[in-house]
C-alpha cells in the first residue's frame, strides 16, 4: 500500500507541475503536431535530420515572441509522437493530433513509406502536408490524389540520374574507365533506386560488372565488397541505408577498394560519417548535398549547433528546416486557416535557408540537390537541379 | 580459405551475440527478449569511453562486464524472481518471462534514447587491414574474434571444470533434481542470468568496434541470438559456438558464391532444417 501512496503522490505532483507549465504558456499558442520515429529502424536518421530541426524552429520562433497572426504574436507549441517507424502508428498519431489534440498544423513524418501511408489522413482532415524525406517517382500521382501534399527533396529518378551523370562526366573527361559495381540494400528505397539506375547506366554506356543486393541489417558486408573488388570496377555505387553505408565504407577502406569514384546513398552526408572516416572520407560521393558556403546555410548550421548541440547533416536537415520556414511564412501571410495556407503554398515563393522555394503544378519543389561529395572535411553539393553553388567533382584518391 | 576465415570471423560475432542468451535461457530458464538491448548498452559503454577518453573497447569490457552483471542481477532479483516463484511449470515461466522481458526491452530502448538520443553511434577502432593466409581482413573483427574465443573458452572451462559450473549444468539439465542434491537453485540461476547479461554486454562492446548501432537496434541481435541458441541446443555452450560458427560460414559461403541477397534466406533455411530434423538443437538432449 505504501508504495502505491508514493506513486500516487508522485503522479499528482507530476500532474500539478505539468498543469503549471501549461498555464504559464497559456497565451493561446499555435499547436504544431509532429510525428516521426524515435524508435525503430528510422530512429537513427530522425535523430540527425528531423527532430533537431523541429526543436530549433520552435525555439527560434518562441524566442522572438511567436508568429505574427492577425495582428497578434502567438507562440508555437510542439506536440511530439513516436511512430516507432511503423506506418500504422504514424496514421494513428496523425489522427490523434487532428482529433484529440486539435493541432493547428502537423509536420510531415520522416521516411517515404510513412509519408505516403499517412497522406490520406492529412488529406481527410484537411492538413497541408509538406513532405521532406519522401523521395519517390510517384509525385505527380500523389499530388493529384492529395492536393495538399507538397514535396521538397526531389524524386528517385533525379537522384539516380544525377549520380549516373556525375560518373559519366568523370568518364567522358577521361578520368576513369567504364566499369561499374552497383549494390543495393534489399529495401524499398534501395530497390527502387537500383531499378532506376540500372537502365540509366546502360544507356550512358557503362558496363555493370557487379550487381547485387544484400538484406537490411547485414552484419558482415565484406563478401559484398570483396565481390565488387574482384570484378575490378572503376566506380562503386551503393544504394544504401545508414548502417550499411558505414559498414560498406569501412570494408572498402580495409580492402582499399581501388576505385576512382565511390558512392554510398543515405547517411553519407551525416556529420558522423565525416567524423568516423576522416581523411578516408575524402572524395566519397553521396546522395544529397547543400551549398555549405552560402551564408544562409552557415547561419543555420551555427544556430542548429547552438540550440540542439549537434551539427546538421549536409542534405535533408536544411530541407527539413526549410519546410518549417515555408509553413511559418504561410501562416504569417494568411493565418491559421488550413485551407488558406494550402492555397498559399501553391502560389507563393518562400525564402528559405536553401534559397527561394516554390511548388510547381505537381506540388513539387524542383530546385534540390542530388549528389554531394566529401571535400576537405565538408560535404559539398556537386550536382543539383536548379540550385547554385555546385562544386567540381573530384576523383577518389585512395583511402588514407 | 578467404571465405572460410571471413565466415569464422562472422561466426565469432554471432557467438558473442548468442552466448549470453544461452546462459540466461538454458540455465535460468528466462527467455530474455531484452538481451539485445543489453548488448547495445554494452556498445554504448564502449562508444562513450572511447569517444570521451580514447579508452580501448578491449579495456572497457572490464568495466562493462561487472556493471552488466550487477544490472542483470538486480533485474533478476526484483523482476524475474517473482515469476520464477509463481510459475507452476516451465512453459508458464517461459510465457511469463517472454512477456515481462518484452516489456523490459521497451524500457531499455527508452532509457538509452533518453541517455544518448536516437543517433547512430559509431567510431573507428582498429579499422585497419590485416593479412591472413594471403587475404585481407579487418583487424577489429579479428581482434573481436580472438576475444570471443577467449570468452567462450573461459566459459566452457568454468562450466566443465569447476564446482559452480557443475551446479549450473545440473540446473540446466534438471532444476528439480538439482535442488535435491543440495544446489541453491535460486542463487545459481540468478548468477547464471547475471553472467549471461555480462557476456552479452561485453559482446556488445566488442561488436561496436565494427558495427553501427543505435538505441533501437537491439531487437535484431535478440532474433539472431535466439536462432543460434535454439539451433545449438538450449543450455549447451558447445552447441552455441558450433551453431554460431556454422551459421557464419554458411552465410559467407552463400554471400560469396551465390548472392549476398540470399544470406537471410540461407540462415532461416538452416534454422528450419535443424528444427525439422533435430528439434532439440545440434547438441541438445532429447527431452525425457
Amino acid at each position: 500500500m505504501k508504495r502505491r501512496t508514493i506513486l500516487t503522490t508522485a503522479a499528482a505532483a507530476a500532474l500539478a507541475l505539468s498543469g503549471l507549465t501549461t498555464t504559464a504558456h497559456a497565451a493561446d499558442p499555435i499547436k504544431i503536431g509532429a510525428v516521426a520515429a524515435k524508435t525503430g529502424p528510422l530512429a537513427g536518421g530522425t535523430a540527425v535530420t528531423h527532430w533537431p530541426n523541429i526543436r530549433l524552429w520552435a525555439h527560434q520562433i518562441n524566442e522572438r515572441g511567436g508568429l505574427m497572426v492577425d495582428g497578434e504574436k502567438r507562440m508555437v507549441e510542439i506536440i511530439e509522437y513516436d511512430d516507432q517507424t511503423n506506418p500504422g502508428e504514424t496514421i494513428k498519431a496523425v489522427q490523434r493530433l487532428a482529433t484529440q489534440d486539435e493541432a493547428d498544423f502537423i509536420v510531415a513524418p520522416y521516411g517515404t513509406g510513412l509519408n505516403i501511408a499517412s497522406a490520406p489522413i492529412f488529406a481527410r482532415y484537411g492538413y497541408p502536408h509538406i513532405a521532406v524525406s519522401a523521395i519517390t517517382d510517384q509525385i505527380p500521382d500523389l499530388a493529384k490524389k492529395f492536393p495538399n501534399m507538397f514535396f521538397t527533396l526531389g524524386n528517385t529518378s533525379a537522384l539516380a540520374a544525377d549520380a549516373v551523370g556525375i560518373l559519366a562526366q568523370m568518364r567522358d573527361e577521361g578520368k576513369m574507365g567504364n566499369k561499374i559495381a552497383m549494390v543495393n540494400v534489399a529495401d524499398a528505397f534501395g530497390i527502387e533506386l537500383a531499378a532506376a539506375a540500372r537502365p540509366m547506366f546502360e544507356e550512358a554506356g557503362f558496363e555493370i560488372v557487379y550487381d547485387t543486393s544484400y538484406p537490411l541489417g547485414t552484419q558482415d558486408l565484406s563478401p559484398v565488397v570483396k565481390g565488387a573488388k574482384a570484378a575490378e570496377p572503376d566506380a562503386f555505387v551503393a544504394w544504401s541505408y545508414p548502417p550499411d553505408t558505414f559498414g560498406l565504407t569501412e570494408q572498402a577502406m580495409i580492402e582499399e577498394l581501388p576505385v576512382k569514384a565511390y558512392y554510398t546513398a543515405v547517411a553519407t552526408p551525416f556529420p558522423a560519417f565525416g567524423g568516423r572516416f576522416g581523411a578516408a572520407a575524402e572524395g566519397i560521393l553521396g546522395a544529397g548535398g547543400v551549398n555549405p558556403d552560402s551564408a544562409a546555410f552557415q547561419d543555420y548550421a551555427a544556430a542548429h549547433e547552438a540550440v540542439t548541440g549537434n551539427k546538421p547533416d549536409f542534405w535533408a536537415s536544411a530541407t527539413t528546416y526549410a519546410s518549417l520556414q515555408i509553413l511559418e511564412q504561410a501562416i504569417e501571410a494568411v493565418g491559421v486557416d488550413r485551407a488558406a495556407v494550402s492555397a498559399h503554398l501553391k502560389e507563393a515563393t518562400f525564402d528559405t535557408v536553401l534559397g527561394p522555394i516554390s511548388f510547381d503544378e505537381n506540388n513539387s519543389n524542383n530546385a534540390f540537390w542530388t549528389v554531394g561529395q566529401w571535400q576537405d572535411g565538408v560535404f559539398q553539393g556537386v550536382a543539383s537541379r536548379n540550385r547554385d553553388g555546385a562544386k567540381p567533382v573530384r576523383l577518389k584518391d585512395g583511402w588514407k | 580459405m578467404d571465405i572460410l576465415i571471413t565466415g569464422l570471423l562472422l561466426g565469432g560475432t554471432y557467438a558473442l551475440i548468442a552466448m549470453g542468451l544461452n546462459l540466461q535461457y538454458g540455465v535460468a530458464r528466462i527467455m530474455n527478449l531484452a538481451n539485445g538491448e543489453l548488448l547495445v548498452a554494452g556498445g554504448f559503454g564502449a562508444f562513450f569511453f572511447y569517444t570521451s577518453g580514447q579508452v580501448s573497447p578491449f579495456l572497457t569490457i572490464f568495466l562493462v562486464a561487472p556493471a552488466a552483471f550487477g544490472v542483470s542481477w538486480v533485474i533478476y532479483r526484483i523482476m524475474l524472481r517473482p515469476l520464477v516463484n509463481r510459475a507452476k511449470s516451465r512453459g508458464q515461466l517461459e510465457t511469463d518471462s517472454i512477456l515481462a522481458t518484452f516489456g523490459l526491452s521497451f524500457v531499455g530502448v527508452g532509457l538509452m534514447l533518453a541517455a544518448f538520443g536516437g543517433d547512430y553511434f559509431n567510431y573507428s577502432y582498429l579499422a585497419r587491414p590485416i593479412t591472413l593466409a594471403g587475404d585481407t581482413f579487418a583487424l577489429n573483427r579479428v581482434a573481436s574474434f580472438l576475444a570471443a574465443v577467449v570468452i567462450c573458452g573461459l566459459l566452457y572451462l568454468w562450466l566443465n571444470r569447476t564446482r559452480a559450473g557443475l551446479s549450473i549444468r545440473a540446473i540446466a539439465v534438471s532444476p528439480d533434481s538439482a535442488r535435491l542434491v543440495g544446489i541453491d537453485v535460486p542463487r545459481m540461476a540468478a548468477i547464471a542470468f547475471a553472467l549471461g547479461g555480462a557476456v552479452t554486454a561485453v559482446g556488445g562492446a566488442l561488436i561496436s568496434t565494427y558495427l553501427t548501432l543505435d538505441a533501437s537496434a537491439g531487437v535484431i541481435f535478440t532474433l539472431k541470438a535466439l536462432i543460434i541458441v535454439i539451433m545449438g541446443g538450449v543450455g549447451d555452450v558447445r552447441g552455441t559456438i558450433v551453431a554460431a560458427l556454422f551459421l557464419g560460414v554458411v552465410e559467407t559461403l552463400v554471400a560469396s558464391l551465390i548472392d549476398p541477397g540470399l544470406t537471410l534466406a540461407a540462415a532461416y533455411a538452416l534454422f528450419i532444417l535443424v528444427l525439422l530434423f533435430r528439434p532439440q538443437g545440434l547438441f541438445g538432449k532429447t527431452p525425457t
